[in-house]
């Protein structure tokens, strides 16, 4: 199997995993799925329709756990019961079905599962929110990604595009991840603009340091962005390409199964 | 209605070519502030009845309403916070009426000290709830079964217990607490409603300034999306459920105050009851939407139509036939504005 890039060959990948397999009920999603993430890339993940991409991820996220393989966190082998135990290790991910709450407000919907709370007793014991400090933080945290589709943070989110929905969950993977970042088809429902403001994010965040994983299906921004492309077909990697040494073609060609990788 | 006159401007203003008409208006303002129309309904029908017969307004029955109110209004509360997760639960009932069973049989039967036994009644409607969380979130029965089958275990549990009998309190005994009146000139406050008052703040509070409550609108909103954020929904739920039966623990003591004794044979609509007095407060039985002041509301108005038209001399059936009303109408204005978009 071919393992990336010469340069990251002597680099440690600080999410990796090995052989994932995955089935809802009759149907095999993840059948020994491997992976590798190095640090301070961008990985794109590309793959058909049903190859199993969001279920790789959703394993590398907590979302749902593998019934075999294991799954590598800086070396260290770990074990994700909850979409909570990835995110205290730093993995903070945009779903493909953006996980939002409707009803809430766009800064409830930034901190929802990690609260800004009042010092004090207040805070520590009866759990009151900073609503104030919320929404203030929310609103230079958006301004600073520099979404500005996102004009009132107190609006609901369902009265939201599914764009601007979009751009929410975005903010708040990026906001709080401080180890992996992972984007499951972040510009599904944008249009060109917001597009190019979202891969302005994720450069941002690569500039910082942060590794990410992007899957996606919009083939000329996986080649200017990716460092290295994760072919998923099937429900394993069928190969690891670099945009310097392969064309859209291979990449369609390997993904569809017409060339062997 | 001059609904749209009340609009404080935080609505979000639809943007776009379109100019606004007056029902986008309103659609906007009942969605930021669902208790809003329920509010106008109660101010418009108390006004009404009280054109209709002038003792409406009178201290005397005032007073009586707000008796009648405190049991239904708590039950209503608990069931309140269920509903916001999405939830249901039809045992309310029959979970208040066992622990007032066991509230008053463990002091005036077996003879524990009257504070042990209360306690010892707030502590079997604790488990009811914790049943009920358990069976939804460890077995993942759907709250609507759930707590179908509860209702007939309590129920007969309940009967078991009570074997028949009806409990006085002798006058006096602290189990009568909640019924003790304060006189306000010629109003009379009872203790009891004081109590959802006070119970109405707390929750009130919680669901609206704290993670928890946050959580609970969340879950309700959409469960997988507060499981993915890293909600530990079955906790969150669990807490919910235990939470709804301790207020109806509370609310069979009230119970025993207001009546002045304690036996099974306590009106069989106080489950619907409950759920009605919720969905008219703009509680969205698809969870998610709704604050407890609506519910308030809600318990409020279904006593108003019931005390309005008997001082009318209007038939019970046409109070049933109002409340029906008011929830279908109740629940078509959830299903519109639930439309929202800008
Ligand atoms: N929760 C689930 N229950 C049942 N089957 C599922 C579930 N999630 C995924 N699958 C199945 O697993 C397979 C892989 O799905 P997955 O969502 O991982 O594909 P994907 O590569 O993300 O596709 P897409 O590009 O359409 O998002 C599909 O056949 C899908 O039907
Ligand atoms: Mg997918």
């Amino acid at each position: 199997m071919n393992d990336g890039s010469p340069a990251n060959a002597r680099k440690e990948p600080v999410l990796s995993a090995t052989a994932l397999r995955k089935a809802y009920g009759r149907v095999e999603a993840l059948r020994g799925a491997d992976f590798e993430l190095f640090p301070g890339e961008i990985l794109a993940v590309i793959g058909d329709n049903g190859a199993g991409k969001s279920s790789l991820i959703k394993c590398l996220s907590g979302a749902s756990s593998p019934d075999s393989g294991e799954i590598y966190l800086d070396g260290k082998k770990v074990t994700f019961r909850s979409p909570q135990d990835a995110k205290d290790a730093g993995i903070e991910t945009v779903y493909q079905t953006l996980a939002v709450a409707p009803a809430l407000d766009i800064a409830s919907n930034l901190y929802l599962g990690r609260e800004i709370r009042k010092s004090g007793l207040l805070g520590s014991v009866l759990r009151h929110m900073d609503i104030a400090r919320m929404r203030r933080e929310a609103r230079e945290h958006v301004n600073r990604l520099g979404i500005q589709t996102l004009q009132d943070i107190t609006q609901p989110v369902e009265t939201l595009s599914g764009g601007q929905r979009q751009a929410v969950a975005v903010a708040r993977a990026a906001a709080f991840g401080s180890k992996v970042v992972i984007l499951d088809e972040p510009t599904a429902a944008l249009g060109v603009r917001e597009s190019a403001q979202v891969a302005a994010i994720i450069k941002q965040l690569r500039d910082h340091g942060l590794p990410i994983v992007l899957i996606s299906h919009d083939m000329p921004s996986v080649f200017e962005l990716a460092d290295r492309i994760h072919v998923q077909r099937l429900g394993r990697r069928a190969a690891v390409l670099s945009p310097q040494t392969h064309t859209m073609e291979d990449a369609v060609a390997i993904m569809t199964g017409a060339r062997a990788a | 209605m001059t609904v749209e006159a009340t609009d404080t401007g935080s609505g979000p203003p639809p943007e776009g070519a379109k100019a606004p008409t007056i029902g986008n208006r309103v659609q906007h303002v009942l969605h930021a502030h669902p208790s809003l129309g329920p509010l106008v309904v109660l101010v418009i029908s108390a006004i009404i009845f009280d054109l209709i017969n002038g003792r409406f307004f009178s201290a005397a029955n005032l007073s009586i309403m707000l008796q009648e109110v405190a049991v239904i209004g708590l039950l209503a509360l608990g069931q309140t916070v269920i509903i916001l997760t999405a939830g249901i639960d039809l045992a309310v009932g029959a979970a208040m009426i066992l622990a007032q069973m066991v509230m008053a049989g463990l002091a005036l039967t077996s003879g524990w000290p009257v504070w042990l036994a209360i306690a010892g009644g707030l502590v079997v409607a604790l488990v009811t709830g914790l049943v009920d969380g358990l069976l939804v979130t460890r077995f993942k029965v759907p709250p609507f079964i759930g707590t179908l089958g509860t209702l007939g275990v309590f129920t007969a549990l309940g009967l078991l217990y009570a074997n028949g009998q009806t409990l006085t309190p002798s006058a006096g005994n602290f189990l009568l607490w909640p019924g003790n009146l304060i006189k306000i000139g010629s109003f009379s406050l009872m203790t009891g409603v004081i109590v959802m008052l006070v119970l109405y703040l707390i929750v009130g509070y919680a669901l609206g300034r704290t993670a928890w409550g946050k959580h609970v609108y969340a879950v309700g909103d959409d469960p997988e999306a507060a499981r993915l954020v890293g909600i530990n929904t079955a906790r969150l739920l669990l807490s919910v459920y235990v939470l709804a039966g301790l207020i109806y623990g509370i609310a069979a003591w009230v119970q025993i105050g207001r009546v002045g004794d304690a036996s099974t044979n306590i009106s069989s609509t106080l489950n619907l009851d409950s759920i009605t007095a919720a969905v008219i407060g703009g509680v969205s039985l698809f969870g998610g939407r709704g604050i407890v002041l609506g519910t308030l509301f809600g318990a409020l108005i279904v006593q108003v139509f019931q005390n309005g038209l008997a001082l009318a001399g209007v038939q019970d059936l046409y109070q049933q036939l109002a409340e029906g009303l008011l929830v279908i109408a109740a629940v078509a204005v959830d299903q519109w504005i639930r439309k929202v978009r800008t």
